[in-house]
């Protein structure tokens, strides 16, 4: 009777399963599909293609305008993510280490910025990255990358450095380390795993932003893939651009499920810890 | 596949146990610092070192919003258009009274809240669903939070033009279930499309910030309930929501004040068009395609003003623990 109830809970749990896998991949799934149908029957409305081409990607590894956009993606994403970890490390070591005076404001600060309406940022940044000279460049959009990404990198990075227990240190040193040694040694490796999750976090954050990179750039000098795909829209240089922008979504998505596959556990405990309990 | 659950687990006894470590350690600070004792060297130290490694990440965050915002009420008192900078001069507030008496804004900001109400609503009993069955289903663990996880990493346009091509007609499986109508050239079911999007995007966050939430209720007490002849639902209205709530107050107010900045799948799916435009298209479109400064500012303006007050709610009315102020408290 147990096991009757157990293999029908599991069944039910199941069914539910898939039901959320369902959800999860059938937009995904779609868009790929569509990355691989030809010209021909791409507009069957066949959820998956009747005759499978490679043509599409292609076609975009062929245009300057898709890998320049992707250059700019990459680039821009990885600066931006590196700066903001040193800077979130830095300062997440400080809250969750030290005591001074002002912390408690900083983490505030932090939080009214995770909460900031983008939008509002636009007109001014717009007005002052022109005056500047740095509206349609790398570190134009690099900025407010780190900005956004700051208070995720500084939660997250803050709630793995409570964890680390840092009187190794001392054991460490007291054993007849160095100061140096007993950085590298020990509190590096268990720190390592949280800086780890946090730069996949920013990565993905920067990776993803529409907003500042539709309204901060205006040229393929540093337009990023989302932005690009908008353009493939109306472009002569294809008949028909459903296929190029699917299969330029496919690029950029790729990456992000590689990640999500690999660092699931991460990435799920970094995201918690950052934003529910600092 | 048990493994998953431990870091919240396990996090949550590690948080459970810190507060009473340094709440003790607290007066005696206070006490310290309060007669005046002079901070010894180490101390000082200890401040420098703490600024010093806070000062650039707070450098970075004040430039580049305290100002920019700021220098937007500036400029939201001009008239400022890019095709006419000759025109530029100090207007007061009339930028504001153009914003406040027009039918565009107005509508945009009904169309955003719609969207903000409908799918932080929709998002929390789904998330819900989603949180319980990624903390309790007992086969397929790692799968379903995986495949739960991608919709969040997705790139927002992306899953846009997905959906895009999902309803148009003749390309799209879904369009044709309808018989090839379509639904993206018209506001109901265009309104209806943008909200399915957002949902699906963003529900696996709120479903994360749950599951947090869910990690803190105690087995023991589910338990006890269940031996007491509680049912599935007393269990969870009774048990489970009073110990969740301040997890369930931090993801609404982070998924409403996200909502509240809706624009990438609006772009995508209608660009605004049959008055699907959120305050962030319409501020978008002020400036980039009108180049009007004045009034894309105070449209920026207004819009900051909003969130603010949506977040003050949140905070004043019901009370939500901001995360990370029980750290300043703990200090």
């Amino acid at each position: 009777m147990a096991v009757e109830t157990t293999t029908r809970a599991k069944l039910r749990w199941g069914v539910l399963d898939v039901v959320v896998v369902v959800f999860a991949l059938v937009p995904v799934l779609w868009i790929a599909s569509l990355s691989f149908k030809t010209p021909a029957t791409l507009t069957d409305g066949k959820f998956w293609p009747r005759e499978w081409t490679l043509e599409n990607y292609r076609t975009i590894f062929d245009t300057d305008q898709f890998v320049r956009a992707l250059i700019n993606s990459i680039g821009i994403a990885l600066i931006a993510t590196a700066i903001a970890v040193v800077l979130g490390t830095m300062a997440a070591y400080a809250i969750s280490r030290l005591d001074f005076p002002g912390k408690k404001l900083l983490v505030g600060v932090s939080l009214l910025i995770a909460m900031f309406p983008q939008v509002s940022l636009v007109s001014p940044l717009f007005e002052i990255e022109r005056q500047l000279g740095l509206f349609d460049t790398w570190p134009g959009l690099i900025l407010p990358y780190i900005t956004f990404a700051l208070p995720l990198a500084i939660y997250t990075l803050s709630a793995f450095f409570k964890q680390i227990p840092w009187d190794l240190e001392k054991a460490a040193k007291m054993d007849g380390a160095t100061q140096g040694q007993a950085f590298r040694r020990v509190i590096a490796p268990l720190a390592a795993p949280g800086v780890f999750t946090t730069a996949i976090l920013v990565f993905i954050f920067c990776w993803n932003d529409f907003l500042f990179a539709i309204t901060l750039t205006s040229t393929e000098r540093s337009r990023t893939v989302p932005v690009a795909l908008q353009f493939f829209t109306g472009e002569s240089q294809f008949e028909d651009p459903t296929g190029a922008i699917c299969a330029a979504a496919v690029v950029i998505t790729v990456p992000i499920i590689l990640f999500v596959l690999f660092f699931q556990r991460r990435i799920v405990s970094g995201l918690t810890s950052g934003a529910v309990k600092g | 596949m048990s493994v998953n659950a431990t870091p919240a687990g396990a996090e949550a006894a590690a948080e459970a146990e810190q507060p009473t470590g340094k709440h003790a350690a607290v007066p005696a600070q206070r006490a310290r610092r309060g007669a005046g004792a002079p901070l010894s060297d180490n101390k000082r130290a200890e401040r420098r070192l703490g600024w010093l490694l806070c000062a650039p990440a707070a450098l970075v965050m004040v430039l580049v919003t305290a100002y920019p915002i700021l220098y937007s009420v500036w400029l939201s008192l001009q008239r400022f258009d890019l095709r006419f900078p000759d025109e530029r001069q100090f207007v007061g507030l009339e930028n504001y009274v153009t914003v406040l008496t027009n039918d565009f804004w107005w509508t945009a900001f009904g169309v955003t809240m719609l969207i903000t109400v409908v799918t932080v609503a929709v998002e929390l009993v789904l998330g819900m669903g989603l949180a319980l069955i990624m903390h309790r289903t007992l086969v397929g663990r790692g799968i379903v939070r995986t495949a739960a996880l991608i919709p969040y990493g997705i790139v927002t346009v992306v899953a846009a033009f997905s959906w895009r091509y999902a309803w148009t007609p003749g390309t799209g499986y879904l369009a044709n279930l309808f018989d090839g109508s379509a639904p993206l050239t018209e506001r109901a079911s265009s309104l209806a499309i943008i909200m399915l999007a957002e949902i699906w995007k963003t529900t696996p966050f709120m479903a994360l910030l749950l599951m947090a939430g869910l990690a803190l209720v105690p087995e023991d007490l589910l338990k006890a309930a269940s031996t007491d002849g509680a049912t599935a639902w007393q269990r969870f209205t009774k048990v489970m929501l009073p110990v969740m709530k301040p997890a369930i107050l931090v993801a609404l107010l982070f998924r409403t004040l996200d909502a509240f900045r809706v624009f990438d799948n609006i772009f995508v799916l209608t660009n605004g068009g049959n008055e699907t435009s959120s305050v962030s298209m319409l501020a978008y479109n002020n400036l980039i395609r009108g180049l009007n400064l004045g009034i894309g500012s105070t449209m920026s303006v207004l819009i900051f003003i909003t969130v603010a007050i949506i977040a003050f709610v949140f905070v004043k009315l019901f009370g939500t623990a901001a995360p990370g102020s029980d750290d300043g408290e703990r200090r």
